[in-house]
């Protein structure tokens, strides 16, 4: 049985402007151990899907109108905020985009990391500082005795998504939501943080959901893809299938938008042109009809369902056929 | 206590035995800044003298004499009032009733101001409104007018005095406290708390209220002083403590008749009052200093 479970969740947004239906009847799951990338630009939900996992979208003004969420068989939006306190963290655990701000300025790192040790596992201090030095090694920060006793100040940021990191793994979660961790760090440090992130899940056999718009990213660690655009999913596959044989116009944009090695050199990129749509005034047609080259006016007459591609590879396109044979030929 | 023993003090609360990085006791970081050594000498000779008023003051406070206005001397220190009282007897005692109210006072509405802003803050929506309606409520009368309805509800008496200037105070701390919190709470750290699994009171109290601490601890001792003054003003208009009693702002009110015959009526009172304040504020700043962790550790 799959780990989680998001099935049809739908999440608005009411704002002066109008309601915002940021995440729109997504489903997608996590097998045990396996790392699943929600990949999509920003505005377009896949950080308030990933938020509404651990019930911390802020109710009002988000909603969650419909669906469940699925943990180890248990509907995480039946909990109550209490019994979800006891999950947060401990089985469920999230890495945050910015480690520049996400420790507390006035707080010792070893008293952020120790935290969720003793609320969780009971440990006492000196357990709790033991297994604080231990994750720090693990996380590859050295003298971790003394680390521990410094501030947030001390540490740059690549230390501090180590820390992050430390941090998450201490209660030994089953799922990890990373949202964009490598984002605000510098390009050396970012390969290394996903390293240390892939091997560390992989030796504790954690699942983890990479939320980001890095495609290299995704291409590198993620088992399984979801490409979110405009609150829905419109394509799902494996990483390889998704890179071998994109479906969707918009997988196809974004691939055709960055810089690829096994293309010849000097060959242009393509942007998708125009901008994403207001989440507000959603048509009753595709999406991205607008920016797409594919779109016919049957496109603007009603959305799509996930339709498969083949393998366990699905797209939300009424023109699949057309473009599968406007590729080969 | 040494500087060595305030950080393995430090130290030990964090549960962590072998830090070569040190983060000083906050008696070890008030060693080191010299205002806030003056801050401390003045305010425990203060202290002392209020606990001590019977054995230091060399007359009662309230016993008359012949010797009516009379500058400072051999016989009377400080002077005498218009009723021949001893000036620096009735400024020991004094201390007693104006450091019990400066100090009571902000204490007390430092607690519910803070419990009032951090909640409507951190909550917001329904609680917010209906916390600071009721603070809004409160801005819209003069403290005085409560003060009077007060005396004229319990009577007049010190207790009365200190829970209108408590009442008076309580807005502007949870004004600060709210704003203050409204800023933090959007902090990635409060989330990342949050998702770790903290309860909301421990984030409020771990998290949120150390990083606002400074603007707090300023307000808290500029209000010291005004608390003292505003005794003073109740009294003087017969809202507060009897006439008899020597409070520092009282002796300070009625000096306002003499000031062109008797300076040392005026003078003694207003810096007992600017000491008092002087040194809170010294200690104040250390204690802000200390807290923000950037000044106070070294590698």
């Amino acid at each position: 049985m799959a780990l989680l479970e998001v099935k049809g969740l739908g999440l608005e947004f009411s704002s002066p402007g109008g309601t915002v239906q940021a995440v729109n009847k997504i489903s997608y799951d996590v097998e045990p151990g396996e790392i699943v990338a929600v990949v999509g630009e920003s505005g377009s939900g896949k950080t308030a899907a990933a938020l509404s996992i651990l019930g911390l979208v802020p109710q009002p003004p988000g909603k969650i109108v419909a669906g469940e969420i699925s943990f180890d068989g248990q509907n995480l939006l039946d909990l109550s905020e209490d019994e979800m306190r006891r999950i947060r963290g401990r089985r469920i655990a999230m890495v945050f985009q910015e480690p520049m701000t996400s420790l507390n300025p006035l707080l010792t790192i070893g008293r952020q990391l120790t935290e969720a040790m003793r609320l969780h596992l009971g440990l006492g201090k000196a357990a709790a500082n033991d297994r604080a030095v231990e994750l720090m090694n693990m996380v590859g920060i050295s003298d971790p005795q003394r680390r521990l006793g410094q501030y947030p100040h001390h540490f740059s940021g690549g230390m501090r998504q180590r820390v992050m990191i430390a941090m998450v793994l201490s209660c030994e979660p089953e799922l990890i939501i990373a949202d964009e961790p490598t984002t605000a760090l510098d390009v050396t440090i970012q390969a290394q943080i996903l390293s240390l992130m892939q091997d560390l899940t992989e030796k504790l056999g954690v699942a983890m959901v990479i939320i980001t718009h890095n495609l290299g990213v995704v291409a590198r660690y993620a088992d399984r893809v979801n490409v979110m655009y405009a609150g829905r999913i419109v394509e799902h596959g494996t990483a390889v299938e998704l890179y071998r044989n994109p479906a969707h116009p918009y997988t196809i944009g974004l691939l055709n938008s960055v810089p690829r090695l096994d293309r010849p050199r000097g060959s242009p990129l393509e942007p998708i042109p125009g901008n994403p749509p207001d989440l507000t005034a959603l048509g009753r047609g595709c999406a991205f009809m607008p920016r797409c080259r594919f779109a016919t006016p049957a496109c603007g007459e009603a959305t799509p369902d996930l339709q498969d591609v083949g393998g366990s590879h699905v797209a939300a396109c009424w023109e699949l056929e057309k473009i599968r044979s406007g590729k080969a030929a | 206590m040494t500087a060595q023993e305030g950080a393995t003090i430090t130290q030990a609360a964090q549960g962590l035995e072998t830090v070569s990085i040190t983060r000083p006791g906050f008696l070890a970081s008030v060693a080191r800044d010299k205002k806030a050594i003056v801050g401390i000498v003045i305010l425990t000779i203060l202290v002392l003298a209020a606990i001590l008023a019977p054995l230091l003051a060399p007359y009662d406070p309230n016993n008359m004499d012949f010797e009516m206005i009379e500058s400072p001397s051999a016989k009377h220190l400080l002077g005498t009032d218009d009723l021949g009282r001893d000036l620096l007897s009735r400024l020991i005692y004094g201390a007693q009733v104006s450091l019990f109210v400066g100090v009571s006072t902000v204490g007390i509405s430092l607690v519910i101001g803070l419990f009032l802003g951090i909640a409507a803050g951190y909550y917001g929506g329904f609680i917010d409104t209906v916390i600071m309606r009721y603070i809004d409520l409160q801005w819209a009368f003069p403290n005085f007018i409560i003060a009077v309805y007060l005396v004229a509800v319990f009577g007049t008496g010190l207790s009365n005095v200190i829970i209108a200037i408590t009442l008076a105070f309580i807005d502007d701390f949870a004004r600060i406290a709210r704003g203050m919190v409204l800023t933090i709470k959007e902090e990635q750290y409060i989330d990342a708390a949050r998702t770790v699994g903290v309860s909301d009171f421990r984030i409020m109290w771990r998290h949120i209220l150390p990083n606002a601490a400074a603007p707090i601890i300023v307000q808290a001792t500029v209000s010291i002083s005004y608390a003292i003054l505003a005794e003073a003003g109740l009294s003087f208009l017969g809202l507060g403590v009897e006439a008899s009693t020597p409070t520092w702002g009282l002796i300070l009110a009625e000096s306002r008749s003499f000031i062109s015959r008797a300076w040392w009526l005026g003078l003694f009172p207003g810096l007992a009052i600017m000491l008092t304040v002087l040194s809170i504020n010294f200690l104040g700043d250390a204690l802000r200093d200390h807290l923000d962790v950037r000044e106070t550790t070294e590698i």
